[in-house]
């Protein structure tokens, strides 16, 4: 109790503490809300609740660090891991995803975890369970007598981030694919009617979804660790920023994205970094509760 | 109930009284299969017969762990000294504690789980489809962290309990014996639950929900008196498992959602949903897939793990006893 | 149509079952001697669960090289079964009922790390088989009474006192008082680490320093950076950080790239986390506790010296040809050896002369002096306190090993 309160003045006694959290959980938000955007895509158009979200971050992590370990620029790592998980995610769909789309809601969780199983396994078999990172030449800016340091391989992160974020909304909104699966998201029966494979669709935003992931992997593993098992982790923040935001808000994902980005760096610097995955999973349970009580009063319940 | 099916019946019984002397050296293992038999058939309770998926239900196993490891310690000993990292003098238990430490805090372990069931349901049963299954995991992930990071019941460190006193052979006999009456108690029970108006008024909600309600059926309580009543018995078992691994630790012990708490739901799909003899069959299957794997697979057992289960779900989600249902439609349900 | 259903199914059941007994013990080959080991090769322990993993088969081979183990007039060679516990202590647990139950071990090597021990511990005790380990060093295993534990390491609360010593000196040399000293702690929450914070807590207070921190790390670690901040603002004299491989890795990565000043850093894992090779200058002066060093003088006749241990080890494992040969490995074969040792002292295979020869130990190794207290610690054998002076490994501490001047403070 002492610890918290005494963190907690830390907070006030030096304001520029805030700026560096702030920041802090800004860049890594931005990360989650990336990864969430992808489930919400799967989620809203093809009702799947994706559990291997986190994996595939961590598998696009791995192609990243694995080419750099070949030579390559590492920077190039983020369009391959790209296009690799594409492929990955195309694989999947085809195999597991496409017959679990018309059942029951429980169906997908459940395949989707055996997938993160099986997905985290083969990475800890083909690369080992260290802990891995790419490591970039670039300098470190400081500010505030060096008190809030931005390396600026960070800021070449998440300006990737950014710019693959808006990609993916220009994609949506202008392209005839993008058409076609916000028409299926909309209506799937209708949208079939008017001629759209809706096959394809699904083959697509999946495939997309994961390559989402993967890119956002390979961004993670230049400026963060990977490790085959944190997938997991990635998991949660997906789904607790997309049971905040709802499906099919863009804005909101990222909004919450970044919110829970800074609410954990908070929660790690008032509680210690022990409660960090603790203050996630209460994020979440939290979003659950509220969403629940404005159901109820509009006397339906959260399906 | 016919003569035949009480020869059935006999016959079970018997193979389960003398199946650890059949088997000697495989006591342990028959005793963790009755372990899932039992958290099987409990998770059916909510999820096959009620129609509400938790993947939360390890909250009761490791929540039972430690009622019943802090129960038994604390009749004896300080726990905050107990669980110490720097301790340095022995801290023991004479046999009777030891027994009399046990059976209370197993007991104590199945009734707070059953309170702690009642609380998080009344919270969570809000909740339907999907958000209930995520909301059950939230809650049980983070009653782990939260239990690992709290230092007087040893935090990370997790528990060690005493090891059985005396003879090692009749301890193994000892734990198969708890577990195996459990999971006979709760089999019974079921059977008769299922039978009753209860077990009708709880398919009704699986059903329709909104049917049900309008019928008169007071949902919520039913809700929480049938998930209680599982994490009752998850709670016991729980229990029992901390006196037989002796050491514990929350996150991968204790609270492994990842495992057990999964492999429950596994089992229920392999062996069918909402049937009496589903969760049985299913865990006794996944159970000795789970074996061999571990034998003949060696480091590719959860590779070989993630793809049983994706295609139990994807491909034989009906399960064992849906597929005889399928290829006799004559044959009565078991 | 009844009836036939019961049957069938009951002859499954039975079918089931029987070919799940049926993989029943191994062959025993007469000159094979045959250890059991539950090692973690997945999960979160598998870096260092290798390690061992290696440090007992390179064992293994040289005893077997050197004519064997010679139990009464008959020669054996060692074979180890290993099993992976994933990280996961219910799941040593199981393995080692196998390990005795099917696989008939009697005898057990150690797993990876304080919390899989203290998961295993209890079972070997009640199967009174006698297991030598190598890997769990928190005092929370030896409080228990076990009689058939033998660990050949050092105790996790001396990994880092001489560090807090050290600090003391310091201070006391630059004109103030140890009671000054600020120290932070940051250590992962599992048995190892809660107990290295145990013993930096009571030499912190023999000392009367103020502990400005005092944090943990989670499981998944992937970023301190909330605990460096607070580093920053609360400016600590010496900062102890233990997460076994993974937290000395995002240790050192982070404070370099935080360019965090704090005169004395100390961490566990530098080498089988390789540091020096993963993170360059980055890991300069940073202080790192080893229960060996290559450089100590010990020798033994299989291993010869602690110096030649390293060399014929890379040149067995050319993997670790570019970096340390970490502790973890060197004391998984000193286990072994000590095997070796108390066989053909006890002159037979009984599993309860074994145990009465393995609290008899005194045994010279390249791994150190090796003997056991009532509890089944090595009380012969000290830490030692190295620093990373431009990427090379010098004793700085205890004084009687030291072989070269700290350098304090600590540049960032």
């Amino acid at each position: 109790m002492d610890q918290i309160l005494g963190n907690l003045s830390l907070l006030f006694e030096f304001p520029v503490v805030n700026v560096k959290i702030i920041l802090d959980g800004v860049m890594i938000g931005a990360l989650f809300a990336l990864a969430a955007y992808g489930l919400a895509l799967v989620w809203g158009v093809m009702n799947v609740k994706n559990l291997a979200q986190g994996d595939f971050v961590i598998t696009g992590g791995y192609v990243a660090w694995w080419l750099s370990g070949q030579g390559l620029p590492p920077l190039l790592g983020v369009p391959i891991a790209f296009v690799v998980l594409w492929g990955i995610g195309w694989v999947i769909y085809k195999l597991v995803i496409s017959r679990v789309i018309e059942r029951d809601l429980f169906t997908s969780l459940l395949a989707t975890f055996g997938l993160a199983i099986m997905i985290a396994q083969l990475l800890n078999l083909m690369f080992g369970s260290d802990t891995q990172s790419i490591q970039l030449k670039y300098d470190t800016l400081y500010f505030f007598d060096g008190f809030v340091d931005v390396p600026i391989a960070k800021l070449i992160g998440v300006l990737m981030a950014i710019s693959l974020a808006a990609a993916v909304i220009i994609f949506m909104k202008t392209s005839r694919m993008g058409q076609a699966i916000r028409a299926t998201a909309q209506d799937a029966r209708a949208a079939r009617v008017l001629g759209i494979d809706t096959d394809k669709v699904y083959a697509f935003t999946f495939s997309l979804n994961s390559a989402i992931c993967g890119a956002a992997g390979a961004i993670i593993v230049m400026v963060w660790v990977i490790q085959p098992f944190y997938g997991i982790s990635y998991s949660i923040r997906a789904f607790v920023i997309v049971t905040a935001a709802g499906l099919g808000n863009l804005p909101g994902v990222i909004a919450a994205g970044l919110g829970i980005g800074v609410a954990e760096q908070y929660g790690a610097h008032i509680f210690g970094i022990g409660y960090q995955q603790a203050v996630a999973v209460l994020l979440l349970l939290l979003v659950l509760m509220i969403r629940m009580l404005q159901q109820r009063r509009m006397r339906q319940s959260l399906k | 109930m016919n003569t035949k099916n009480i020869i059935f019946y006999v016959a079970l019984l018997v193979l389960t009284a003398i199946a650890p002397f059949l088997f000697p050296d495989f006591r342990t293992q028959l005793a963790t299969l009755w372990l899932m038999i039992v958290v099987a058939m409990t998770w059916d309770m909510t999820g096959g017969q009620m129609g509400y998926n938790s993947l939360g239900n390890i909250l009761f196993y490791g929540t039972g762990m430690y009622v019943a490891a802090v129960i038994s310690i604390g009749m004896v000993h300080d726990v905050g000294a107990y669980t110490d990292a720097g301790r340095l003098e022995l801290m023991t238990f004479t046999e009777r504690q030891y027994f009399v430490g046990a059976i209370v805090g197993i007991i104590g372990a199945g009734l707070f789980c059953s309170v702690t069931a009642i609380v998080v349901g009344y919270v969570t049963f809000g909740l339907r489809g999907p958000y209930f299954a995520i909301g059950t995991l939230g809650v049980a992930i983070a009653a782990g962290e939260l239990v690992s990071n709290w230092g007087w019941i040893g935090g990370g460190q997790g528990i060690s309990l005493p090891v059985y006193p005396g003879n090692f052979d009749v301890g193994k006999l000892f734990f198969y014996y708890l577990f195996a009456g459990t999971g006979v108690v709760l089999f019974m029970f079921l059977k008769w639950l299922y039978s009753t108006r209860f077990g009708a008024a709880i398919n009704a909600i699986r059903d329709d929900e909104e049917k049900a309600e309008a019928m008169g059926i007071h949902t919520m309580r039913y809700k929480l008196t049938t998930w209680a009543m599982a994490a009752f018995f998850v709670g016991i078992v729980g229990g029992i498992s901390g006196f037989q691994l002796i050491h514990f630790e929350p996150l991968e012990t204790a609270y492994q959602t990842t495992n057990l708490g999964i492999f429950m739901v596994v089992c229920v799909l392999l062996g069918g949903k909402g049937t009496l003899w589903g969760p049985v069959i299913g865990a006794i299957l996944f159970h000795f897939i789970k074996e061999v794997t571990w034998n003949y697979f060696l480091g590719w057992q959860w590779v070989a793990l993630g793809a049983l289960i994706v295609v139990t779900v994807v491909y034989f989600q009906d399960g064992v006893m849906g597929w005889l249902a399928h290829r006799k439609p004559q044959s009565p349900r078991l | 149509m009844k009836k036939l259903t019961y049957t069938g199914l009951l002859a499954g059941l039975i079918a089931g079952a029987s070919m799940l007994f049926a993989h029943s013990s191994m062959a025993q080959e007469c000159e094979d001697l045959v250890l059991g080991s539950a090692i973690s090769l997945t999960g979160k322990y598998a870096t260092n669960g290798v390690h061992a993993q290696n440090g007992y088969e390179f064992a293994v081979k040289k005893i077997a090289q050197a004519g064997g183990v010679k139990v009464g007039d008959k020669c054996y060679n060692f074979k180890v079964v290993y099993y992976d516990d994933e990280s996961k202590g219910d799941r040593a647990a199981t393995l080692v009922e196998r390990l005795v139950n099917q696989d008939k071990v009697q005898y057990m090597l150690g797993p990876y790390s304080s919390g899989m021990t203290k998961a295993i511990a209890p079972v070997t005790e009640k199967y009174q088989i006698p297991m030598v380990e190598a890997e769990g060093a928190s005092r929370s295993l030896f409080n228990q009474g076990y009689k058939y534990l033998f660990a050949v390491l050092s105790t996790s609360e001396q990994y880092l006192a001489s560090a807090i010593a050290l600090a003391a000196e310091k201070a006391q040399a630059s004109g103030s008082t140890p009671s000054s000293v600020k120290v932070a702690i940051a250590v992962e929450n599992d048995p190892f680490s809660l107990d290295i914070r145990a013993g930096v807590l009571e030499d912190a207070e023999k000392f009367g320093m103020q502990i400005v921190i005092d944090e943990q790390l989670p499981r998944d670690l992937s970023d301190m950076s909330a605990i460096l901040t607070k580093v920053k603002l609360l400016k600590p004299d010496v900062l102890v950080v233990s997460g076994h491989s993974k937290g000395a890795a995002t240790a050192v990565r982070q404070i370099g790239e935080q360019n965090i000043d704090v005169p004395m850093i100390a961490i566990t894992h530098c080498e089988a986390a390789d540091v020096v090779g993963n993170f360059g200058a980055a890991a300069n002066d940073f202080l790192c506790s080893t229960q060996w060093a290559e450089s100590l003088t010990y020798e033994d006749p299989i291993f010869g010296s602690a110096s030649n241990y390293e060399k014929e080890f890379k040149s067995a494992y050319p993997e670790y040809a570019q970096k340390k040969v970490p502790y973890q490995t060197a004391q998984a074969s000193a286990a072994v050896y000590v095997f070796k040792d108390a066989f053909e002292r006890a002159g037979t295979l009984d599993k309860q002369a074994i145990r009465n020869a393995l609290s008899a130990t005194d045994l010279a190794t390249f791994y150190g002096q090796i003997k056991f207290s009532e509890a089944g610690n090595n009380i012969a054998k000290p830490m030692v306190l190295r620093q990373i002076q431009d990427g090379v490994y010098n004793v700085v501490a205890p004084s009687n090993f030291a072989s070269h001047a700290l350098n304090w403070p600590r540049k960032p």
